[in-house]
């Protein structure tokens, strides 16, 4: 009777593990399903490096796109890395526990923060701004960039954190033990140590920004052009979705998951870059 | 001319500090900005009735009904997935090839934009499946969202019991099973419960995925196959076609809070209850 019981709950959760990866999986099939098809119809370098997106009359050229993804996502990072990583630096040597209890928790907090308010504020704020003092419509790649990065602070700062938490305690002990002060032991020692979690915090950052959608819907602009400096309007791949998926139809929708399927390559690069730089950092310790 | 450590470290500390306090700052400017601008405009008639003339007066309240009911539902189907997949990859299974090929693909997919599961729920549960937009749509597309964190927390939680207290449960002569139901889940579960809030509270702030699966009406949903609206949409819907700004803000602040809340009970519950045994 318990011998049965117990196979019975064995095959359920096989079961029960197995739909939840094939649910998973499903998604990812799906996209590529429909979106494949398409690049190979059209043609790769058609679809990759052609400017003319204009679906209503067959040209589907997601270049500008592309270079607006990629650019907005270097400048966030530009704006979030240093301001992340000194903040977890700061944050794990030279502020007391005590006060590191309450920083801590309120930084994890905003990283709850709905993507939709950091946009609305990047429109209500910033670029009126940036209209004012820098010129152009305010509504652009710079705007988007700021605004993304200022995003993704929280999560640099926290995965930071954790990788200059791990580095041992002895590892610094010796280095003041030599004489080094507190910012030679953090500089020669301890940011060595944890250089891969800090170098990974970066990259699933990086993949954060350039899969945001809401945000950079709100404040990049979406011209569909290649920018021509920082304060031009642009259209991120995942705003090319979010602002065609509701009415496309036919050859149009198969592009818009084509798009997607760039998107998913983008992200995965990413993502195996974030596991290669975390392995290679547990083979050597 | 090299200046002196104790200098280099005076400088160090003043521009770590500065970033520091910036950070903060910038990220407290929003949350005090919403409040500011919102908090005057939430009053009870605003959290109690229904909008009226597509949100430009009237409250909100459908809108918080959907914007709790739809990561209710998406939990409600990812947790018994989640868990027992979880189960299955700890307790179940050895460490083979398979389940480093599964722990991957999670991985991979925790790290996919929403904007993807609304493309995939659009096409397949509202149009494929014609499911319609609709709290089902929206239900089903979040549940694939959260089910990666879900399995990745509860997988922790469960590596985080001891093996004694599987050792000695076995040792009573109780079955794997029986141990997994009386002894590992209960001291998972606050493990699983901050997984749970977590997922909640991204789901709530969540925009990309609700709006083209979910839809966006605004009356009160009578069952799943009916239309909801969520306060990120209505928000998102407010201010972007410019119907209230001051409606939009007071969505704002109520959805502000309430990710707050919900992420403060999460840290509460990680806080009192996780890592006792260890």
């Amino acid at each position: 009777m318990k011998w049965n019981s117990e196979t019975i709950v064995r095959q359920v959760l096989t079961v029960i593990a197995f739909s939840s990866i094939a649910g998973l999986l499903l998604i990812a099939l799906f996209i590529l399903k429909e979106g494949l098809p398409f690049i190979l119809k059209i043609g790769p370098q058609a679809f990759l490096l052609n400017s003319n997106w204009d679906p209503a009359n067959g040209h589907y050229g997601i270049y500008p796109m592309i270079v607006a993804s990629i650019w907005i996502t270097l400048g966030a990072m530009l704006v979030g890395a240093p301001l992340g990583v000194a903040g977890a630096i700061f944050l794990n040597e030279f502020v007391p526990k005590p006060a590191m209890r309450v920083i801590k928790p309120t930084l994890e907090l905003l990283a709850g923060i709905p993507s939709v308010v950091f946009g609305f504020i990047g429109v209500m704020v910033l670029a009126p701004l940036i209209r004012a003092y820098l010129g152009g419509p305010g509504l652009s790649l710079l705007a988007g960039a700021l605004i993304l990065g200022i995003m993704i602070l929280p999560t640099v700062i926290s995965i930071s954190t954790d990788a200059i938490a791990a580095v041992p305690a002895s590892y610094r002990e010796g280095a003041l033990a030599l004489g080094a002060t507190r910012w030679q032991a953090v500089h020669m020692v301890i940011l060595k140590a944890a250089r891969s979690g800090i170098l990974a915090s970066i990259i699933l950052a990086m993949g954060r920004a350039v899969g945001e959608t809401m945000a950079v819907i709100m404040v990049a602009g979406n011209a569909v052009k290649i920018p021509h400096g920082p304060l031009d309007s642009v259209r991120t791949l995942t705003a090319n979705i979010a602002l065609e998926m509701g009415y496309a139809t036919g050859l149009h929708r198969q592009a818009l998951f084509a798009t997607g399927v760039v998107l998913f390559i983008f992200i995965m690069i990413l993502n195996s870059l974030a596991g290669l730089v975390l392995r290679k950092k547990v083979r050597r310790s | 001319m090299r200046i002196a450590p104790k200098y280099t470290q005076r400088i160090a500390i003043a521009l770590l500090g500065g970033a520091t306090l910036l950070t903060l700052l910038v990220l407290l400017f929003i949350i005090l900005f919403v409040l500011e601008k919102g908090l005057p405009a939430v009053t009870w008639q605003f959290l109690s009735q229904a909008p009226r003339d597509m949100g430009r007066s009237g409250g909100i309240f459908p809108v918080i009904v959907g914007t709790f009911l739809l990561p209710l539902l998406a939990i409600a189907i990812a947790l018994p997935l989640g868990v027992g997949t979880a189960v299955y990859l700890t307790e179940y299974t050895r460490e083979t090839r398979l389940t480093r090929v599964i722990r991957f693909g999670t991985d991979c997919l925790a790290g996919i934009p929403s904007i993807i599961f609304g493309l995939f729920g659009f096409i397949f549960f509202v149009v494929i499946l014609g499911f319609g937009w609709s709290l089902l749509s929206g239900g089903l597309t979040l549940a694939l969202m959260i089910l990666p964190t879900i399995i990745r927390t509860t997988e922790e939680a469960i590596r985080a019991v001891p093996n004694t207290f599987r050792e000695v449960s076995f040792s009573l002569g109780a079955t794997r099973w029986e141990t997994v139901l009386h002894v590992v889940l209960p001291n998972a579960l606050p493990g699983i419960a901050t997984g749970i809030m977590l997922s909640l509270g991204r789901s709530i702030g969540e925009t990309a995925a609700v709006i083209f699966t979910a839809g966006s009406a605004l009356r009160m949903p009578t069952s799943v196959y009916d239309s909801v609206r969520t306060m990120a949409v209505h928000f998102y819907l407010l201010a972007r076609e410019g119907i209230s700004n001051e409606n939009a803000y007071g969505t704002a602040a109520v959805l502000i809070l309430a990710v707050l809340g919900v992420n403060l009970t999460a840290y509460w519950i990680m806080n009192r209850f996780v890592g006792r045994h260890t």
